[in-house]
Parts: C-alpha cells; sequence; structure tokens
C-alpha cells in the first residue's frame, strides 16, 4: 500500500524542532512544540484505527531508493510489534513537553524542545525502519539529543553521566555496524545484489561460526541498550542525572530500542544461534530482575529506586523474549509499554517532587500522604502498577512472561517470581518511607499538591494503566500475528536444528550398528 | 632503449590549463604584491580567490577526458580532477578563513595568498602525477610552499618551531621518497607510472630492488600523510601554524599526498600489493590506534584536530590495507571528500574564535560557545559529529563505505579495531560539544562572526559539505568511484608506447 502517513510521522516532529527554533517567548515556544508534538500522536492513533488486525506483515510500506550503489533504500512499514511502541513514543513525547514546560526546564527551552522533537524522529524512525541502514541511522541520530540532554539540563555529576552514555552506546553500535556490514556482504554473494532490506536478509543462509559472531554483534549493542547485567552501569547514572523528561523517554522508549532490536533483528536474523543462546540470556535476564531489585531496595534516591527497578523489569522483558514461545513473546512485548507506561509515570511523580523540594533523598520525605494526599494517591496507583497488581497493566505481562518462561524452564521461572517479591517489598517500602509516618520535616506540611498541568500530564497516563490492565485484548490481538511471523521463523530454526542434531547421532550410530551386524 | 627527446614529447596545453592558471596566478600576486599595503591585503585575497575559481572552472572542461600529456609525465583524468576540484575548494576555503585573519594578526598578504596558491600548485600536481619525478616535483613545490607558511606568523615562537620541525623532518622524508623512487627505477627500469605498472605485473613479486623501493616509498608517503610511526611532526606543526594554515595542511596536504600515495600504490602497483597490504595495515593498525588515543588527552584544539586527523589517516590506510576490494578506491576517495569539508569546517570556527593575535585554541576557549553564538557552536557540534561518525553526516556514510570495502576484502579484525577506535575518538569529540553547550564558566568574547562574511562562508561551505556528501551520497559515491576506475582502469602502457 502506497501512502505517506510512516513518513509524515517521523519526519514532522524534526519540521517542528526547527518551527520552535523561529518562536522567540518561552511561552510560545512550550506552545508550538506541544502542538507540533500533537500531530504525530494523532497520527499513530489514526493509523492504530486502520491498523489491520490480522496482518502479520508490514503495513503502510513506503519505499524510494537511497543510495542504489550500495542497495540502501528509504524502506519504513508498521507490524503488531511496532503499533504500539510507535503510539507510546508519541504519547510520551507529549506529555513530556506539556510536563516539562511547567517549570521543571528552567534554562534554554527553545533548545530543550528542539532536542525533544528530534528525538522523537530518531525514535520513532528506528521503530519504523525495514532498512537496517536506517535502522541504524535513527539508532545513532537518536543518541545526539539524548545526551545533550543530561549534559544542558541534567543534574550533579551530568557531565561523567553523559560521557558513560555516550561510550557505552558507541561502543554497541559500532560493532553492530560491523556485523550489518558483514551480513550485507554475505548477502550480497548468496543473491547476487547488495541489499540492506531485512526481508531479503532474513533469506540468507550462514554457517553456524559466522552466524554466532553476527548475533555477539547485535546482542551486544542491544544489551547495551537495554540494559542487561552486566552492561547496565550506565543506566543508574544517566538516569539519575538526566532532566525528568529525559528519564521518562530513556525509560520509557529508549530501553526498548534494545528488546525491540532483539526482537526485530537479533533473533529473526539469527534464530538458531538465539535458540543456543537461550541459557545465557535467561541466566543474564534472571540475574538482572534480582539484582536491580537488591540494588533498588538499598538505595537513597528516589530517582535511583526507579532507575534500578528498571534493570529488574528489563530483565522480565528479555526473560520472556528468550523463552521464545508465544506466552513469553507476547508477555515481553507488552510488558515493554508497560513499563514505558509505567516507569514513564514514576519518573515524571519524582520529578514533580524534586521540582517542590529540590531533593529527592527518601529520608528528606515523611508523612507526604497528609501534605499531598492527591499526589500520593496517584503515587500508590502507578507503584501498584509497576509492582503488578491484578486488574493493572503489569499484571498482564509479568504473568504471561512468567507462563512463557515456566514452559521454558521452570527454574529460570522459580527464581524469577522472586523478583516480583522483591519488586513489590523495595516499592512499597520506599512508599511507606516517603509517605506514610508523621510529617517529620516542617517544609514537607506546606508543599503544594498537584497542579492543574501535572494533572493533565498524569491523567493520561492512569488511563493507560487502568485500560491496558482490564483489556489487554485489545493490544494482544493486534500484536500476535507479527509475533506468531517471529515464531515461526525460530521454529523452523529449531527443527533444522533438531534435523542436524539426529543426523549427527546418526551418523555416530551408524559406525556402531555395523559392529553390531558383524 | 630510445633517448629522450622534446621531439618525442606530445606537448598538450590545454589540459594542464588549471594549473598553469594557479601558476600564474600566484606569481601575479607575487608581482603586484609589493605595491599593496598590508592593511589591504584582502585584495590579494580576492586575487587568489579569483584565480582558483578560474582554475575550479577550468578543471570542470578536463573531466571526461582521459588522456596522458607530457609523454605522460601528466595524467589528466578524472582522479586528477576529482582531486583537483577537492583541493582547489580547500583552498578557496582556506582563503576564504584568511581574508580577515591575516588583516587582523599583521601578515604580509603579499606572500601569505602567493605561497597558498603554490601550494595548491604542488598539490595539484601530486594528483596530476603520471610519473614518479612529477610526484616528487609536486611534493616539493607544495611542501617548500607550506614550510613558509607554517613559520609565517614570524614573532611566535611556536610559529618558528613549527616550521622547523616541519621542514627538518619533511626534508628527511623526502630523502626516502626519492631514495624509493629510484630503487623502483632500478628495478623497473622506468619512472613513468603506467609502464611501471605493466612492469611490475610481469613477476617481480620477489624482486629485491623492486620491494626495498616500495618500502623507501610507504615511508615517504607516510611521512606526508601524518602516520605512525613518521607523524612526530604533526602536532607541532599543526598548533605552531596560523590557523588557516593548519586547516590548509590537514585538508589540501593529506588529500595531495593521497592523491599521489593511492594511485602510485593501489593502481600502478596494485599487482604486488599483496608485499605492501600487510605493512599497511600495521601502519593502518598504529596510526588510528595511536591518533585516538593521544587525541584523548589534548587540550588544546589545534593539537586535538592534529591527532585527529592522524586517526582519519589510519582509517583511509584501512581502505589502502583492503587493496584485493574494488570497493576501496573509491572508498576512500569518498572519505577524503566528506573528510575535507567536515575538518575544513571545523577550523574555521576554530578561526572564528580568534580575533587580533589572542591565541584561543584551547578546548576550554569554547566554554559557554552554545549561548553566546548558538549557530557557531551547532556548527562546531555537527563537525564534532560527522568527525565521530554519527549518521546521516559525511564521515559517517565515509566509514561506513571504508569499513564495508575491508569487510570485503576480509579484513575483519582490523575493522574491528577502527571501530573500537571510532568510540574511543567519540570521547574527545564529544569533549567539544560537552565545553560548547554544557561547562558553566567564563565565556571568551568574540568577534562577531556577521562581521566577517567569508569566514562565515567557509563554515556555511563546510557545513554543507558535512551535510550533503552525508545525506544524499550516492551521487558522490558514484563520482568518487568513477574517477577511481578512470586512472585504474587505463591499460598499462609499455614505455616504447609512449614514446613512440
Amino acid at each position: 500500500m502506497a501512502g505517506f502517513w510512516l513518513t509524515l510521522l517521523i519526519f514532522v516532529p524534526t519540521l517542528g524542532a526547527f518551527g520552535v527554533l523561529l518562536q522567540s517567548d518561552e511561552e510560545s515556544i512550550w506552545r508550538s512544540a506541544f502542538i507540533f508534538s500533537l500531530i504525530p500522536l494523532a497520527i499513530s492513533i489514526y493509523l492504530f484505527a486502520i491498523f489491520d488486525p490480522h496482518q502479520a506483515t508490514y503495513q503502510f510500506v513506503e519505499r524510494y531508493s537511497w543510495i542504489p550503489q550500495f542497495g540502501i533504500s528509504y524502506h519504513v512499514g508498521m507490524d503488531g510489534i511496532s503499533l504500539f511502541l510507535v503510539i507510546l513514543t508519541t504519547l510520551l513525547v507529549s506529555l513530556c513537553l506539556l510536563y516539562s514546560g511547567g517549570g521543571d526546564i528552567e534554562v534554554r527551552p527553545r533548545e530543550f524542545c528542539f532536542m525533544m522533537l528530534l528525538l522523537e524522529t530518531g525514535l520513532l524512525g528506528a521503530l519504523l525502519a525495514i532498512d537496517i541502514f536506517l535502522f541504524y541511522l535513527f539508532w545513532e541520530v537518536m543518541l545526539v539529543p539524548m545526551y545533550l540532554m543530561i549534559g544542558i539540563w541534567g543534574h550533579g555529576r551530568k557531565i561523567y553521566a553523559t560521557f558513560k552514555f555516550v561510550l557505552f552506546t558507541m561502543a554497541g553500535s559500532l560493532l553492530m555496524l560491523i556485523a550489518i556490514i558483514y551480513l550485507v556482504g554475505v548477502a550480497r554473494t548468496q543473491l547476487g545484489h547488495l541489499t540492506f532490506d531485512l526481508p531479503d536478509l532474513y533469506r540468507i543462509a550462514l554457517s553456524p561460526t559466522e552466524a554466532r559472531w553476527l548475533f555477539a554483534g547485535f546482542a551486544i549493542a542491544f544489551a547495551i541498550k537495554v540494559p542487561m547485567w552486566p552492561v547496565h552501569t550506565w543506566l543508574p547514572d544517566a538516569h539519575t542525572e538526566a532532566p525528568t523528561a529525559g528519564s521518562v523517554m530513556l525509560a520509557g522508549v529508549m530501553l526498548k530500542m534494545g528488546t525491540y532490536g532483539f526482537l526485530r533483528f537479533a533473533i529473526p536474523l539469527f534464530p538458531e544461534v538465539a535458540i543456543q543462546a537461550t541459557p545465557i540470556f535467561m541466566a543474564l535476564a534472571v540475574i538482572g530482575i534480582i539484582y536491580g531489585a537488591l540494588v533498588a531496595m538499598v538505595q537513597p534516591d528516589l530517582k535511583r529506586i526507579v532507575a534500578y527497578s528498571s534493570i529488574s523489569h528489563l530483565g522480565f522483558v528479555m526473560l520472556g523474549i528468550f523463552a521464545l514461545n508465544p506466552q513469553g513473546l507476547e508477555g515481553a512485548t507488552y510488558q515493554m509499554l508497560n513499563h514505558g507506561v509505567s516507569t514513564g509515570a514514576l519518573f515524571l511523580l519524582v520529578g514533580m517532587l524534586y521540582v517542590r523540594r529540590h531533593t529527592r533523598e527518601v529520608s528528606e520525605f515523611g508523612g507526604l500522604w497528609k501534605s499531598i494526599p492527591m499526589y500520593a494517591a496517584v503515587f500508590m496507583f502507578v507503584m501498584l502498577s509497576s509492582v503488578g497488581l491484578p486488574g493493572l497493566n503489569g499484571f498482564v505481562g509479568e504473568f504471561l512472561i512468567l507462563l512463557g518462561t515456566f514452559f521454558k524452564s521452570e527454574r529460570a521461572a522459580a527464581v524469577a517470581v522472586f523478583g516480583v517479591v522483591l519488586g513489590a517489598l523495595y516499592m512499597m517500602w520506599a512508599y511507606e518511607r516517603v509517605m506514610w509516618g508523621p510529617i517529620t520535616k516542617k517544609v514537607n506540611e506546606t508543599i503544594k499538591d498537584l497542579t492543574a498541568r501535572e494533572i493533565a500530564v498524569m491523567v493520561p497516563l492512569i488511563a493507560a494503566i487502568l485500560f491496558m490492565g482490564l483489556y489487554p485484548r485489545l493490544i494482544l490481538t493486534r500484536m500476535e500475528p507479527s509475533i506468531n511471523l517471529l515464531l515461526n521463523r525460530v521454529e523452523a530454526a529449531q527443527a533444522r536444528l533438531d534435523a542436524a542434531h539426529a543426523r549427527a547421532l546418526a551418523a555416530l550410530a551408524a559406525p556402531a550398528r555395523t559392529v553390531a551386524e558383524k | 632503449m630510445n633517448p629522450f627527446t622534446l621531439a618525442a614529447v606530445n606537448f598538450a596545453w590545454l589540459p594542464i590549463l588549471p594549473l598553469i592558471a594557479v601558476g600564474v596566478g600566484a606569481m601575479v600576486i607575487t608581482l603586484v604584491g609589493p605595491s599593496i599595503d598590508d592593511e589591504d591585503s584582502a585584495s590579494l585575497g580576492l586575487i587568489a580567490l579569483i584565480t582558483v575559481v578560474a582554475a575550479f572552472v577550468l578543471t570542470l572542461f578536463t573531466l571526461g577526458q582521459n588522456t596522458l600529456a607530457f609523454g605522460g609525465a601528466l595524467a589528466i583524468d578524472d582522479y586528477s580532477g576529482f582531486f583537483e576540484i577537492v583541493i582547489l575548494a580547500a583552498t578557496a576555503v582556506t582563503i576564504g578563513m584568511s581574508l580577515d585573519y591575516v588583516a587582523d594578526e599583521g601578515l604580509a598578504g603579499a606572500e601569505y595568498y602567493a605561497l597558498i596558491l603554490f601550494g595548491a600548485l604542488g598539490m595539484m600536481l601530486m594528483a596530476a602525477a603520471g610519473d614518479l619525478i612529477i610526484i616528487f616535483l609536486g611534493l616539493e613545490t607544495m611542501s617548500i610552499a607550506v614550510y613558509a607558511l607554517v613559520g609565517f606568523m614570524r614573532r611566535d615562537p611556536r610559529s618558528n618551531e613549527a616550521a622547523l620541525k616541519y621542514f627538518l623532518l619533511g626534508a628527511f622524508s623526502t630523502g626516502f621518497l626519492l631514495y624509493g623512487i629510484a630503487l623502483v627505477y632500478g628495478a623497473t627500469g622506468t619512472i613513468r607510472l603506467d609502464p611501471v605498472r605493466a612492469a611490475v605485473s610481469a613477476d617481480m613479486a620477489s624482486n629485491p630492488l623492486l620491494l626495498m623501493g616500495v618500502g623507501m616509498l610507504v615511508i615517504g608517503f607516510g611521512f606526508k600523510v601524518a602516520a605512525v610511526p613518521f607523524h612526530m611532526w604533526t602536532p607541532d606543526a599543526y598548533e605552531g601554524a596560523p590557523t588557516p594554515i593548519t586547516a590548509f595542511m590537514a585538508v589540501g596536504v593529506k588529500l595531495a599526498a593521497f592523491a599521489g600515495f593511492l594511485r602510485v600504490f593501489l593502481i600502478h602497483l596494485g599487482p604486488v600489493s599483496a608485499q605492501w597490504s600487510e605493512v599497511l595495515w600495521v601502519i593502518a593498525a598504529l596510526t588510528m590506534t595511536v591518533g585516538n588515543v593521544i587525541a584523548l588527552v589534548q587540550d588544546n584544539i589545534k593539537r586535538m584536530l592534529a591527532y585527529s586527523a592522524i586517526a582519519h589517516a589510519g582509517y583511509i590506510l584501512l581502505g589502502m590495507a583492503a587493496a584485493s576490494s574494488h570497493q576501496a578506491g573509491g572508498a576512500i576517495l569518498y572519505y577524503l571528500l566528506g573528510y575535507s569539508f567536515t575538518n575544513l569546517g571545523a577550523f574555521a570556527v576554530v578561526v572564528a574564535l580568534e580575533h587580533r593575535g589572542e591565541v584561543r585554541d584551547r578546548i576550554s576557549d569554547f566554554r559557554g560557545l552554545a549561548r553566546t553564538h548558538p549557530g557557531l557552536a551547532a556548527a562546531m557540534a555537527l563537525f564534532m559529529l560527522s568527525l565521530t561518525g554519527v549518521p546521516p553526516l559525511a564521515g559517517f556514510v565515509g566509514k561506513f563505505y571504508i569499513f564495508s570495502a575491508a569487510l570485503n576484502a576480509g579484513l575483519v579484525w582490523l575493522v574491528i579495531l577502527a571501530a573500537v577506535n571510532s568510540t574511543i575518538s567519540a570521547y574527545y569529540y564529544v569533549r567539544v560539544i560537552v565545553e560548547m553547550y554544557v561547562r558553566e564558566g567564563d565565556v571568551v568574547p568574540i568577534k562577531r562572526i556577521a562581521a566577517r562574511p567569508a569566514l562565515l562562508i567557509s563554515i556555511a561551505v563546510g557545513l554543507a559539505g558535512t551535510i550533503l556528501i552525508g545525506l544524499f551520497p550516492q551521487s558522490y559515491m558514484d563520482a568518487s568511484a568513477g574517477a577511481f576506475a578512470a586512472a585504474a582502469g587505463r591499460p598499462a602502457l609499455k614505455t616504447t608506447a609512449l614514446l613512440r
């Protein structure tokens, strides 16, 4: 189907970014940026409405030749996996701009809006790219506004956090670039022409050694982005020092680029290796779950608690992905959305507290329920969603993931369940210390409750939490065909592995049989 | 063998008109220069600029032909045309950023612009060389002009030191190059490049004379392209030279040196590439690693860009080591194209910071630039990102092109090393961005950029190149690959055929 929707979706924010540069007074900067961010949101919702839930392959496809010498084209499309991540992105960008205009960002608002909208282009482009070169391009493009965001509007050790973020991500993505080029080289010898097109690349056959190295190239880049234990160390720093909107975008969407990369590239391109690597990734995911939860428990800073909880939650997503069965994959994809909504909301709430008190130390608070009840109630609601209370969104994802994991490995599921318990523990403990008990600090008696703008920011997220918890079918049915397509590839690879295994056994048995016949 | 007689030489003036134009322009400036006050040196700059534009237009007319002029001494083909166009563009931008600089610093305009043009003439000669002696001639014309330019700020001890170091080491390296030429002549019996190629094809891979000659040539060219371990002069010379001249060295000299290096090695010594590509493997690995690692600890922007230039030479050498890939030539030419515009732009921003003899070449001098001059800072940020290799800028596509050529040739480990190096390089390039955008502190006052239109245009040219070459790479890739193919595709003629 020819169309222009996706191009519009990707580049309206860029246009908006430059439009914002023309504005002069602060009021109109925020207003125009917000309006520009509403356009992609509207487009993505419209696309959701006309999305064909039965089609597994890409929809709204656009394709133009770009660098024919390398067979690189501007090829974009949307499927059931990317659809909801796109909506999540456009929604969070709008909310972040709405929130940040309310006083969270005090200096250089024009540059901030510029970066935010540029980041949106990068994120949407990476989610929608079918050409792997195009994907890499957007993948790198989104890095730049993010590190400037941390650097310019961040707090504390922001310069250290910026460098750490850049170097970790660059290291990963360059390895991926080499893997991409090598893969394309193999594609040329097999298909007879240069192509960076994902469906073409799916068709090529690789030797086991090649596949293993290439998988490693992709997997390391994505694992850094997720981030999986033990390459997670950039995340707490980046999250803590970033401005609120930066943390929301980082946790809400950017981390999903890693897990999305596994779903879109690493696993379907190298399904055999993915199957063989399952034990390693499940182990790392489980370590991440437990480690993230334990470290979150002892953090004195609210934002660091949320940051480490991200490591734990993303561990669940990885666990679900590498269960490599329908329940696990659907749960993982669902949990990606949940985490975006819930953690995004948590970061916003922590940011609201920071604007009021200029501290995030848990010990600085206590008894907030008495002074700002509405804030405390919203926080409670979001926290319950994050720990996976049945009826709210987190439960659906975690349940499916654990189910899928259980089918694959009972041991991994058993350990991961402790992660759920620990998650409830550190969240509620933090909540208790901040909200309940007597008011220990005098300043906390007079702080203001949620403003109208803050309520407007939180309402869509609360609605999403409720809706996704009560009616997951609407989303799951649209994901299913695309996920099944991915699973078909995995099952075909499993069959090939089994056949090879059987051949090897037969070869081993053959000499034995001849001996026996004699 | 035939005696070399004048009658045998085919005097083709038309293809070398661009060279003649530049030479004439340089002489005109030398002649009229003394009668013009130093305050009016901008008018001399304009003469130089007009000369360059004229030569540029004339070069466009030479495109598409593939002729050997002067009995094979000059090869006027799309390869030479490609390099001449980029060299002339670099010269024009250098002059553009010099106009106000020379006047502000009170430098002697006549000598300055004449030397730039003579330097450009030498560079163009190297690009169009059809024999080894012309390469030497071009190299010397270029080098002597640049030695003088580096030491142009006579009262600045750093400039003096830079010129002396550059001159002594440069002269030393020229000796190696000349010795290499002599040995190749001894092995093949000719200095014309086409016959050299015909001769080495015929089973000369183990000829000791040839191999020693090739080794000497590697050293000679290695000095000029600033490859490790022949890079020692680079940081001092870059730091001490007047900043526009640093740009001229980082771009023009590098372009010319690689033009010669590539033509001799990739094309005419291609048949024995197995003998030298492993040497280049090692040099490439050393060059990018040493360049990037030492760049990490530089506090001076010109020294940092010097080490960055070394590192980029390493990436280009990676492309040369991939000689067995058919993509290598086009990839290197494309890389040089993107590198040239990005670096010119970056140096133009450094020039913009300097004013009336105040040296503002520390990286910390960029502090707060984003607040006082957002446009300038954004341009510098884009140049740094392009050098890091962030898409969709020219630096990224160039790296991508070179990496794919190298992987095509099977150099997996070297490419991985290059990728690791690119990550390292992100640190020092991002540092400049952090200084401009993040750090708080005293901001250095800068003369209004709008008051210096030539400098503004120079930055704009660099920016346009950096973005367009990266965003719409196809036509530039075609031009690069076509230019290389034009030089490589010419059948290897025998000496006798040339002197017929």
